[in-house]
């Protein structure tokens, strides 16, 4: 079963100079059980796709087009209000990069963990030992003294592990996790990594991480999803995406990851140019007016080519292998 | 290339006041740390949020007050100088800070901006046109961008505009903290790239504080690595991340995410959390969190000793490739 199945996402904002069109045509799946990465430059719409989930688009923005189904049935487009607030926090649930916003500095943590279980229909005691049970999954050392703390009290990494223990407390379906250890130092974003990888597999959740950092993506998630300027330019298996990248994007993006240059260089690459000007986009290939192997083809709009098992990519060159001057 | 130090900072401490009138107490920001920097050099400053970076960056600029020690900037001492007394320093050394576009006055136009820190320090006659103009083409940005204000630019501009106004009154130091966070990485690069033409350039010499180890291999020619306000092991770039020898540094190159997913890990994964300023560990102050713990390190405190190349603040220094004996078991 799909825990998640995007169809044709279509989401545009009214703005003062015109409609501004997110996200086009985005289509991808998050199978149940598995960690599904969302990997982009800013702009590229990944929030825009998170809020369109959730239910939260600002008020000029509207899903124009397409489906956004939950657990193989719900179509979370056009849910009412009641019955998405049910969904979120419960079904669904989130974990945004600072922690600070998910936690109320006035109340102790131990308060929160309790009263987000309103609807649990547990009693005080079971509720007090539930949240116990969560900050000992996340590594909390002594748990209950930790309840009569405050958030000021714990270090940034404790204070993000506390809210993926509230995120995950009621057993969610999904959880969505809005890059969620860029805030943190590399031993810790590695420990908050695989803390996210043993509580998926214990509670048996599927996970849409975004991030835009390449190496928590390749270390943590299964399948990866590529999204430049409101598209999906390809999507696939980790492996596809990081060892076989098919679309011209995906390749650039890979080569100016620092971590990729194995030999110390003075010059990075870079990707030349801007995100297009989402109000006036370009009629055919979304990247062709940054891409150093456009040619005339790619002024036609760009279908996602399927790559083979799985791996799909919106390019007229998605078919062919990289060239060897591709890579460092 | 003079072989002056342009700055030189020597054991500088900062503290900070905490508790109320009835237990007052200071914290250790920044716990004696030095080290010089040349003409035309990078130096970055690597450590765990909180670990003192931005203090001794702000004590380096004047911006933060230190407790002890002494900073030398182009032959002269600066600490504890006037705010009248900083403002012809502060022209020869400035600050990049980490907000981008929050820097950034939104209600005035990047020709403004740039030009601001004339106006500060007094234009001196200058034509402020063509020092835009200068400054712009300097870090890439297409003249009529005078006339935009700071929510017309994307982020990589924006960091452009805040490298123009650190380089226009022809500092000899920049301080840049972390002038890449929150950037993706086709514009890291560019920002970065831009940072080393300046440097080639006009000769400035940079202290860039990040926690993104990839970018400090890079681009900076020496290192420090920083926990709890101290300095851990400094050295050459290149050898640090050949042969780290402070069991922190180590674990630190260790737990860096590599994108590629079929890498095999070989983690010195660190056990339980970082101490807090207010509780300092006794002995070695890493001992609490160090897979290679011995007896002597709980008890007494390892003074930083060169070895060979580097400077390390360790009893039981590494030696390449060593793994931790035991495999450290998870807090209960």
């Amino acid at each position: 079963m799909r825990t998640l199945a995007i169809d044709n996402l279509n989401v545009v904002f009214s703005t003062e100079e015109g409609p501004l069109h997110a996200l086009k045509n985005v289509s991808f799946e998050v199978p149940e059980n598995r960690i599904v990465g969302i990997v982009g430059e800013s702009g590229c719409g990944k929030s825009t796709l998170i809020n369109a989930v959730l239910g939260l688009l600002a008020d000029n923005g509207r899903i124009a087009e397409g489906t956004i189904r939950f657990e193989g049935k719900t179509d979370l487009v056009g849910l009412s209000p009641d019955r998405m607030r049910a969904l979120r926090g419960q079904r669904i649930s989130t974990v945004f990069q600072d922690p600070m916003g998910a936690l109320n500095p006035v109340l102790s943590v131990g308060r929160q963990m309790v009263n987000i279980q309103y609807r649990s229909g547990l009693s005080r005691a079971e509720k007090q030992a539930r949240a116990v049970e969560m900050l000992r999954l996340v590594r909390i050392p002594d748990a209950e003294a930790a309840l009569r703390r405050y958030p000021h009290q714990f270090s940034g990494g404790m204070k993000q592990r506390i809210a993926i223990a509230m995120a995950l407390m009621m057993e969610p379906a999904l959880l969505i996790a809005d890059e969620p250890t860029t805030a943190l130092d590399a031993t810790l974003e590695v420990a908050t990594i695989e803390l996210l990888q043993d509580l998926q597999k214990k509670i048996g959740c599927s996970v849409l991480f975004i991030s835009h950092h390449l190496g928590v993506i390749a270390e943590l998630c299964e399948d990866v999803v590529v999204m430049y300027a409101g598209e999906v330019v390809e999507r696939g298996t980790v492996r596809q995406i990081f060892n076989d990248p098919r679309h011209p994007y995906t390749r650039r993006l890979l080569e100016c990851d620092p971590a990729r240059q194995s030999r110390r260089t003075r010059h990075l690459p870079t990707i030349p140019g801007e995100i297009p000007d989402l109000r006036a986009r370009p009629g055919g290939c979304i990247f062709a007016p940054r891409c150093d192997r456009a040619h005339s083809a790619c002024a036609a709009p760009q279908p996602e080519r399927d790559c083979g098992d799985h791996h799909f990519a919106r390019c007229v060159l998605a078919r062919e292998p990289e060239t060897a001057d591709g890579r460092a | 290339m003079s072989d002056d130090p342009i700055l030189s900072v020597r054991d500088v401490e900062v503290t900070f006041p905490v508790g109320g009138p009835l237990s007052r107490g200071a914290i250790l920001g920044v716990a004696g740390v030095s080290f010089e920097l040349r003409r035309g050099e990078t130096f970055a400053l690597v450590g765990e949020s909180g670990s003192g970076k931005t203090t001794l960056a702000r004590a380096i600029n004047g911006l933060q007050a230190i407790s002890a020690g002494e900073i030398d900037f182009e032959g002269r001492r600066i600490d504890g100088l006037g705010k009248r007394a900083m403002q012809p320093v502060r022209k020869r050394m400035s600050m990049m800070f980490q907000d981008p576009v929050g820097s950034l006055s939104p209600r005035m136009t990047v020709g403004d901006l740039v030009t601001e820190p004339f106006r500060i320090h007094g234009a001196g006659g200058r034509n402020l046109r063509d020092e835009t103009r200068r400054l712009l083409s300097l870090v890439g940005l297409p003249a009529e961008y005078a006339n935009r204000y700071p929510h017309q630019l994307s982020g990589g501009q924006a960091r452009r505009v805040g490298v123009a106004r650190a380089i226009a009154l022809d500092p000899a130091l920049v301080i840049a903290d972390e002038p890449t966070a929150g950037l993706d990485v086709s514009v890291q690069g560019e920002v970065l790239n831009l940072l080393n033409d300046l440097r080639e350039k006009l000769g400035l010499a940079m202290v860039i504080i990040t926690h993104n180890l990839h970018v400090v291999h890079h681009v900076a020619d020496r290192m420090a690595v920083m926990y709890l306000g101290r300095f851990v092991e400094t050295g050459e770039t290149e050898s640090v991340f050949s042969t780290p020898t402070h069991p922190y540094t180590a674990a630190l190159l260790s737990a860096n995410p590599e994108p590629d997913p079929d890498r095999a890990h070989d983690r010195i994964s660190l056990p339980a959390e970082v101490p807090s300023l207010l509780a300092r560990p006794a002995g070695c102050e890493f001992h609490t969190r160090c897979p290679w713990v011995q007896p002597r390190c709980r008890a007494q405190a390892p003074v930083a000793a060169a070895l060979d190349d580097r400077r390390v603040a360790c009893h039981f220094p590494l030696d390449p490739g060593a793994r931790p004996p035991h495999r450290p078991k998870e807090p209960a």
